[in-house]
């Protein structure tokens, strides 16, 4: 037993211990393979648990036992076992501090997705069939491969502020130096740090909503656009009667995927200001409150929250790609 | 209404040394329902889009009644489309699919509707006005698509396949409608299609592309008893017209065992070029089957009998060698008296009946005679 749980330093012990993990995940699914093969006529109950069996026992270990406990865990005080009811809700809807994170975090999702789309799908539009297409796709594509952190720290550099008088490290500050301004503490006042953080989710998600956008673009027959042309249309005309209604469906899609991405967004947040200057928002502050404050009541009344958030936005993406579904 | 006029169009896409469309000469009269056919790939919907502004035109002209539209937006040439695979804004009901032209040209609302509805009673389209395009049937939508391009009440009418998506009791169906619907309306009409069936059974005329080069233009009746060249013969008429290329003696072509004698006008047409031989055709109902022996007969083993109730076609080969054969098919086609058919493995002696042989120089494909 002592062997399976503590490998220690040893790179073989490691070694072995994965080859026997393997080993014993294709012995476990030979067993279920084998057991639900077994009867001649076996009941369609019986053969769906075989497949799924597994699966649904950890998800509901994984994520349902954990679901049922943080609601529970939000009618607790702090770290203790005792129950105070709603009290953590009530908190997280009156103390300021609460209510800036719960205003930046509807900031975040009513602008940050609407922009990234936005950019997306003019970006896509102004390339497509473009000499220099794929090159442009590219680039706007490449932020999408640096991690949220890494893009944060280019971005914090872009930021960086050095007194008046002083050269210049930051991107943005050397360019208010070169019009004649004065360089700025561009991360300290709310709300336009909120605003500049959201630049770097923009910067990297714009890229996604290009990408997914662009392919619906092209996959507008051309007989389509052909007889748009004859009817009269070009330009504006074709790109929001024609190009627009073709790829409804998949704008819907693109805004409320990067609407769940922000909702969890942490990471940026975490890099740039650690919540700090009131920039903190709900994904942040649960981790804030539950691993730094030790108030887990707390941590978990917001992630409940988050969750309420969330919902509303995936029935509606499920709905509208049920909806495309039928259209076609 | 207008007349079209191609005056030397050309259409070269870029990277390619042959033009899909050469040099195309075509005047086409008011009213007139003019059917472009040809193999695939032979110019004819390329032909048909550079009409309608969607095809650059690099070389010659294109007119629309007196007015020069070579260079003319699409939407200015007062013209309408109807698209191979119907083209509808699946986005928008029948009726808005229908009055969008119109709606962008800012015609009043209530004249719209009033065009909508008119056409949509010509083509029984009334109660689906309401319905999105995918609600539709295949026979509505390519309806519907008919009804965009009346509404417009525009100049010509052009038609890209518009039926080759429907199935094969429908297309007949439809085809006659679109026929007396423009008989009707009386607009110029440019119609593309690949099926010489359709081609003859609709146009007033009919031009046969070939590789990019207008092969003969004439009425139907004309393309199919006086084809200009081996290949508008080879293509019109169905089941396929039999042609082979044969020695010629003493002004007598060697057929099989026969020889058959070819008209003054013929035989001095051969050249040198033609190396003694010229290239003869016969339609499948240009055939009598007669008694074994009879002169200028030739046999033909029989390999099919294909028999269609009114009709009965043998398919076989030509005994005594020879080259001969129906379209892309290696086999003779005979149209016998379906309610006396000879049995597979038979041979049968046939004669072709007087005046009915086409005759073609072997060496340039063009008509002799």
């Amino acid at each position: 037993m002592d062997w399976l749980l503590h490998a220690g330093d040893d790179p073989v012990h490691k070694l072995l211990l994965m080859v026997f993990a393997i080993g014993l995940f294709v012995a476990l699914m030979a067993v279920i393979l084998f057991v639900v093969d077994r009867p001649r006529n076996p009941s369609r109950w019986f053969v769906g648990f075989g497949f799924t069996g597994i699966a649904l026992l950890l998800l509901l270990a994984g994520l349902v036992y954990p679901a049922v406990r943080t609601i529970w865990t939000s009618f607790l005080f702090r770290n203790s076992g005792d129950f105070v009811g709603l009290d953590n809700y009530v908190r997280a809807f009156t103390e300021p501090k609460f209510l800036i994170v719960l205003g930046n975090t509807a900031l975040w999702v009513l602008v940050a997705p609407i922009v990234a789309t936005f950019l997306g799908l003019v970006y896509a539009y102004l390339v497509d069939r473009s000499r220099f297409e794929k090159f442009a796709k590219g680039l706007v594509f490449l932020p999408m491969a640096i991690s949220m952190v890494g893009a944060s720290i280019i971005w914090k550099f872009v930021y960086e502020f050095k007194p008046q008088g002083v050269d210049q490290t930051g991107l943005l500050n050397q360019f208010m130096v070169w019009i004649g301004g004065e360089p700025q503490q561009w991360l300290l006042h709310r709300p336009l740090n909120t605003f500049l953080i959201m630049v770097v989710f923009v910067w990297i998600q714009t890229g996604f909503a290009m990408t997914l956008l662009s392919a619906s673009i092209k996959a507008i027959p051309t007989d389509i656009v052909e007889a748009a042309r004859l009817d009269g249309l070009s330009g504006f005309g074709m790109f929001w009667r024609i190009t627009i209604p073709s790829i409804r469906p998949a704008l819907v899609v693109v805004l409320t995927t990067i609407a769940m991405t922000t909702l969890k967004t942490f990471d940026i947040v975490r890099t740039m200001t650690a919540g700090q200057f009131d920039t903190s928002i709900v994904a942040l502050e649960f981790y804030d409150q539950g691993f730094r404050q030790n108030d887990a009541g707390m941590a978990a009344a917001l992630a409940v929250l988050l969750f309420v958030i969330v919902v509303p936005v995936v029935v509606y993406n499920v709905r509208q790609q049920r909806k495309v579904e039928e259209i076609r | 209404m207008a007349t079209v006029t191609f005056d030397k169009a050309t259409r070269v896409y870029p990277g390619t040394e042959r033009p899909a469309v050469d040099q195309l000469d075509l005047h086409i009269e008011d009213g007139e329902f003019l059917v472009l056919v040809g193999p695939s790939g032979c110019g004819k919907s390329t032909s048909l889009r550079m009409l309608a502004g969607l095809e650059d035109v690099n070389g010659g002209a294109i007119l629309i009644g007196d007015r020069d539209v070579t260079d003319v937006q699409p939407k200015d040439r007062d013209i309408a489309m109807v698209f191979q695979n119907y083209a509808l804004y699946p986005h928008m009901s029948v009726a808005d699919n229908m009055g969008f032209a119109l709606k962008i040209a800012g015609t009043p609302k209530a004249e719209i509707r009033q065009r909508v509805e008119e056409a949509a009673k010509i083509l029984d389209l009334t109660e689906y006005l309401d319905r999105k395009p995918k609600a539709l049937s295949g026979g509505q939508r390519q309806r519907v698509a008919m009804g965009r391009a009346i509404v417009r009440q525009p100049q010509v009418f052009l038609m890209d396949e518009p039926l080759s998506n429907l199935d094969a009791k429908l297309r007949v169906q439809t085809r006659t409608q679109i026929a007396s619907l423009q008989r009707r309306l009386g607009v110029t009409t440019v119609y593309v299609t690949h099926d010489q069936t359709e081609a003859l059974t609709m146009g007033d005329r009919i031009a046969v592309l070939s590789a990019g080069v207008l092969q003969q233009v004439g009425t139907p009746r004309e393309m199919y008893d006086k084809p200009a060249n081996v290949f508008v013969a080879g293509f019109i008429g169905s089941p396929a017209m039999n042609i082979g290329t044969f020695d010629v003696t003493d002004g007598k072509a060697q057929v099989g065992g026969a020889s058959i004698t070819l008209d003054r006008a013929v035989a001095d047409g051969i050249t040198p070029a033609d190396g003694g031989r010229v290239t003869l055709g016969f339609r499948p109902e240009s055939l009598d089957v007669v008694s074994s022996g009879s002169e200028g007969a030739f046999e033909v083993d029989v390999t099919l009998v294909e028999e269609l109730g009114s009709d009965a076609f043998v398919y076989g080969t030509l005994k005594n060698g020879g080259d001969l054969h129906a379209g892309d098919s290696n086999q003779v086609i005979v149209r016998i008296d379906p309610r006396n058919v000879p049995d597979k493995g038979d041979t049968i002696s046939v004669t072709i009946k007087p005046e009915q042989t086409h005759a073609f120089s072997a060496a340039t494909g063009e008509r002799l005679g």
